[in-house]
């Protein structure tokens, strides 16, 4: 067959599909073009291998491409559910990454907790790890005379706190994570000075006395906010390793597979972290409340964090 | 060989062709998008002040702050067929490596480690990674598995409806027949003096000058085609 006879017999079909690709929703559009994938295929097969013109290969591909995007839209992996991705998914994927949490915990605690001695017994040991202004900024606000714990609260409402915890701390645990792509380093980098840093101030405070009001503070969001960045921590470090040692398959090959594994992961770092600033900006942040329901509350809440956390294991097919 | 071309076989037993984007299109759509963005960051700060930029206002704003700095590139790609507005304007659009539409888990990834493609300055690592393979990808888009393709228009084959189709007085290969048809059908692209240019090739084949030798070739193309 002429490629005229052949462009003139189906370009009625063609425009229809054109036409229903404008609008596929509407009425029996999707159906319609359901219907006349596999001909659109196969015409464009029957074009190809008759070595028709460039020009209406082009429009028969583009066609094509078009109408693939279209059915493939709509797959069940791309539809979220929320509640299998609590009780399954989320804990699955702790689980898989179990060694990469290993090591973002180890390095972000232990530096932490030599820097919490070294400020602790070292007036002076504070000031070459955070500079002045912002340790009295920290002493302020942890201050047992303050009314309003956790950040300079002179005119800030709960509200702004909370926009503010979302924003900061995602972003930090976004950057973790995407540190994670040069060799793990930059992950490893964010995990180190985020302890050294969180660590020394707890030293520092804990040296001035200011027991009652830091530890209450942080105890509570910390449950869902250090284990987040633990895990946005094992998150980058898959991306990383993942480079370093791509066992049988290619680097490439081996970062693309690693980067769908850690999906499941920043979801939960996210959903983790809206929770921690909730109960940072509203609950962390109310000095009215006597310490032992603080202290009771985040026993509680590390409790769940970590049964969670543990949880995966079963969900393992052996 | 310069090849910016990508082909994946789909389910449907056939492969399908797409046009991966450099990074010139793809750097002007980051900065139209840059300004939209920074248009939107403008007026939500300014709508934001009736409630109050030390409160309500304040807290409000900085969480549309968070979702237009990390996630306005997702929402866009997931629910916008791969395209922010800035891709709309240059014709690209991103897609999964098997040309499947990219998927929320895709899309943040490769938009997340955009981090690290910025860096030192200027996206000189993605610069760097996009250059350095045929897909055109930078570091996000290997670990996402996502492409940058172009979804422009394909131009339309020239009109025949005056061209009368002429037999040619001897047999060609599918090859030579091919290339006629090709001359035909982009005529719409060439320049009248360009055609001209190219049908003087054959001029010691065909015989004919000028507009003579370009109309010649039209017709016989048109045979080719099948038009009787």
């Amino acid at each position: 067959m002429k490629q005229h006879e052949f462009e003139t017999q189906h370009q009625a079909l063609w425009q229809r599909i054109e036409a229903a690709l404008e609008k596929p929703s509407q009425g029996d559009n999707g159906k319609f073009l359901a219907e006349q994938y596999l001909h659109l295929c196969q015409q464009l097969a029957i074009a190809k291998e008759r070595m028709y013109d460039g020009a209406l290969l082009e429009r028969l591909n583009k066609l094509a491409l078009e109408l693939y995007r279209e059915l493939y839209r709509y797959r069940s992996e791309t539809r979220l559910n929320f509640y299998a991705f609590c009780k399954r998914d989320f804990p699955l994927a702790i689980y898989r990454h179990r060694f990469y949490i290993l090591i973002a915990f180890l390095v972000m605690v232990l530096p932490g907790l030599v820097a919490g001695a070294w400020t602790y017994l070292d007036e002076d040991a504070i000031y070459s790890v955070i500079d002045g202004s912002q340790v009295r900024q920290m002493e302020r606000m942890y201050d047992p005379q303050a009314d309003k714990l956790g950040r300079e609260r002179e005119s800030e409402t709960d509200i702004l706190m909370f926009g503010f915890y979302i924003k900061n701390n995602i972003s930090v645990a976004f950057r973790c994570f995407a540190g994670g792509l040069l060799l793990g380093i930059g992950t490893l980098l964010v995990l180190f000075f985020n302890g050294m840093f969180m660590g020394s101030i707890a030293g520092h405070l804990t040296r001035l006395d200011y027991v009652d009001t830091f530890y209450p503070f942080v105890a509570g969001h910390g449950s869902f906010e250090l284990t987040a960045i633990v895990f946005s921590g094992a998150a980058g470090l898959r991306l990383g390793y993942a480079i370093l040692n791509p066992g049988q398959s290619s680097r490439l090959d081996s970062l693309r597979q690693a980067g769908r594994d850690v999906v499941p992961m920043l979801y939960g770092i996210v959903l983790m972290l809206i929770v921690a600033a909730f109960l940072e900006a509203f609950w962390s942040s109310d000095a009215a409340l006597p310490i032992s329901v603080k202290y009771a509350v985040a026993a509680v809440l590390w409790g769940l964090v970590l049964l969670y956390s543990f949880s995966g294991r079963r969900y393992e097919s052996r | 060989m310069l090849d910016t071309r990508y082909r994946v076989e789909i389910p449907g037993g056939i492969q399908l062709e797409a046009q991966v984007v450099g990074p010139i299109p793809r750097a002007f759509a980051f900065a139209i998008d840059l300004i939209i963005r920074g248009v939107i960051i403008i007026v939500l700060w300014i709508a934001s002040i009736p409630l109050g930029l030390s409160g309500m206002g304040g807290g409000v704003f900085l969480i549309f702050l968070f979702v237009i700095e990390w996630l306005y590139p997702v929402l866009f790609e997931v629910f916008a067929r791969g395209q922010t507005p800035g891709k709309k304007m240059f014709g690209i659009s991103v897609i999964n490596d098997d040309l499947s539409p990219v998927t929320l888990g895709t899309s943040l990834v490769r938009n997340l480690l955009r981090t690290v493609d910025f860096l030192p300055l200027f996206y000189l690592v993605g610069l760097v990674a996009m250059l350095s393979n045929r897909r055109f990808q930078r570091l996000g888009d290997m670990a996402a598995g996502t492409l940058v393709i172009s979804v422009r228009e394909v131009p339309k084959p020239a009109a025949m409806e005056d061209v009368v189709p002429l037999a040619p007085s001897t047999p060609l290969s599918r090859a030579d027949q091919t290339s006629i048809i090709n001359f035909l059908q982009r005529s719409s692209q060439l320049s009248q003096p360009r055609q001209q240019e190219l049908a003087a090739i054959l001029e010691g084949t065909t015989h004919e000058k000028d507009d003579n030798g370009v109309e010649y070739l039209h017709r016989i193309g048109a045979w080719f085609l099948g038009v009787r």
